[in-house]
């Protein structure tokens, strides 16, 4: 695998080497010495147009437990607001021998664009790319879900059956769009639900089903219940008349929650917004995978950098020697 | 890709010779280690796995309060060529037992550069600290490239490079044989 853009062309045999690959990871990240020499001599890039503490310290520590060196690179305070392009950033990492680029930016396909444009030779890893794709949070949620219904023999298994219901601000999502295409893949069904301002309306091709009733969509009793963050930052337009109206509607309260089987996983990628999007008492309950995420993303992380910085990629070699 | 012949194969070692050679080890490996205390096999995928868990149930027939535990090593991340190769998916290793202070023995079936001999001694430095790692290998075929030697060989069998050594195990294969193959 030479670069992670999307989620959209991975393969199922693909997408579950990744997660087999995770569970190899998750593995050692148990054991009192958590670092692995595999990524030795090699210099991983955090390059982010955009604040994210939580995924930026993940790729940091999945880079530090296989032994790579990290740059973190953030656009506040560099030399990108002094108004330097994505091309002379790119250039610039490449003439210091990045071996992976961990990008985040604000702009849709941002990735894409630093892979194939030939500035840089690294491997790329999408970690967010405008409301295009979040690959790297998809993988870690599937990863969760398998490993909540399949525990120890999870490795090579897919989520075939499994009823997903992603909630809330669809609209703005990288990670709707980037669980939806994988999820699918890996033989799951998924269904949006939110209100109607923040589904897009160019959604009809697309392999799911639209709720815009939460009421309604929990009725069908999901296995999953992924909740997604409100992100103010990419309101610009009053979508719904506020908060509270917002959490009555489409929040995971105390009634809704109470309502749902034991059974029924609670997902939610973080940062959370306690008492809006979700109640504390469905967040902290045995049935949330919240923390389980966390510490996933970094086994993901671990993984997907493995794949994509630790050798050549197999359509490189000319011969591949036993 | 033009079609080839089949590779002359000659099997050099039949079932009976390798139950032979692998109860020689176990023998061995009690002797060596004064007993079965702190006795603890590890395997490496794949052969070397089954291969540690025959050598347990004949440890175990030869001394029947004997039980040494049996682990699996992957080895995958710890391989010194994986710049220079496509990512593999790496196995699971399953050590479900303390290593600190125990004789473990690492198991094998072909020994060769010794390259994955220098992978498995550096992952098992990330799981603990025995008190002494020792190598069995059911076949040498020379050629290392590292300082590195067996201690327990079923046999020694010296190859040409481009000879290729087929281990072959019933729980795997159907059958339990060794065959050298010459590949042109």
């Amino acid at each position: 695998m030479k670069h992670l853009l999307s989620t959209k062309d991975l393969s199922r045999e693909a997408a579950i080497a990744i997660l087999d690959t995770a569970e190899a990871m998750a593995d050692t990240q148990e054991r009192e010495v958590k670092k692995l020499p595999t990524l030795r001599g090699k210099t991983v890039v955090n390059l982010f147009y955009e604040d994210s503490t939580r995924t930026r310290i993940s790729f940091e520590v999945a880079a530090k437990r296989l032994s790579a060196d990290v740059i973190n690179f953030s656009a506040k305070g560099s030399s990108v607001s002094k108004g330097e392009s994505l091309e002379d950033t790119a250039k610039t990492l490449a003439a210091m021998g990045a071996d992976g680029v961990v990008i985040r930016h604000s702009s849709s396909g941002a990735a894409e664009r630093l892979a194939t444009s030939g500035w840089i030779d690294a491997a790329v890893v999408n970690a967010g790319d405008g409301t295009h794709e979040h690959p790297t949070q998809a993988l870690l949620d599937a990863f969760t879900m398998r490993k909540r219904l399949h525990g120890d023999a999870s490795r090579g298994k897919g989520l075939d059956g499994v009823r997903v219901l992603i909630v809330g601000d669809i609209l703005h999502s990288r990670v709707a769009r980037s669980n939806l295409w994988l999820l699918t893949t890996l033989g799951a069904e998924v269904a949006f639900v939110g209100p109607a301002t923040l589904i897009p309306s160019y959604i009809q091709d697309w392999p799911v089903t639209v709720y815009y009733d939460f009421d309604e969509a929990l009725a069908t009793h999901p296995d999953v219940v992924m909740m997604l963050r409100i992100q103010a930052e990419r309101m610009h337009a009053a979508y719904f008349p506020n908060t509270r109206e917002y959490g009555r509607g489409w929040g995971l309260g105390l009634d809704r929650f109470r309502r749902l089987s034991e059974r029924t996983l609670i997902m939610h990628p973080g940062p959370m917004n306690r008492g809006l999007e979700i109640c504390s008492e469905a967040a902290d309950s045995p049935q949330s995978t919240v923390t389980e995420q966390v510490a996933n993303g970094v086994a993901i992380r671990m993984a997907v950098l493995y794949l994509t910085v630790a050798g050549v990629a197999a359509d490189q070699t000319s011969e591949v020697t036993a | 890709m033009t079609e080839r012949e089949a590779p002359v194969e000659r099997t050099v070692l039949q079932q009976a010779d390798v139950a032979r050679a692998l109860t020689r080890i176990a023998h061995e490996i009690l002797e060596s280690n004064r007993g079965s205390a702190d006795l603890m096999l590890l395997g490496i995928p794949t052969r070397g796995v089954l291969l540690a868990h025959r050598l347990a149930d004949i440890i175990h027939s030869i001394d029947p309060g004997a039980n040494p535990p049996v682990g699996v090593l992957d080895i995958t991340m710890y391989r010194d060529d994986l710049a220079t190769q496509p990512t593999r998916t790496p196995g699971r290793t399953d050590v479900p037992f303390d290593i600190d202070g125990a004789t473990v023995v690492l198991v094998d079936d072909v020994l060769y550069s010794g390259r994955t001999v220098r992978a498995a001694l550096d992952a098992i430095r990330d799981l603990g600290r025995p008190a002494a790692v020792r190598l069995a290998v059911l076949v040498d075929r020379g050629h290392r490239e590292l300082p590195i030697r067996a201690d327990f060989v079923g046999k020694n069998l010296p190859s040409a490079l481009r000879e290729r050594i087929n281990v072959r195990l019933a729980e795997v294969d159907g059958e339990d044989s060794i065959a050298v193959a010459v590949s042109e």
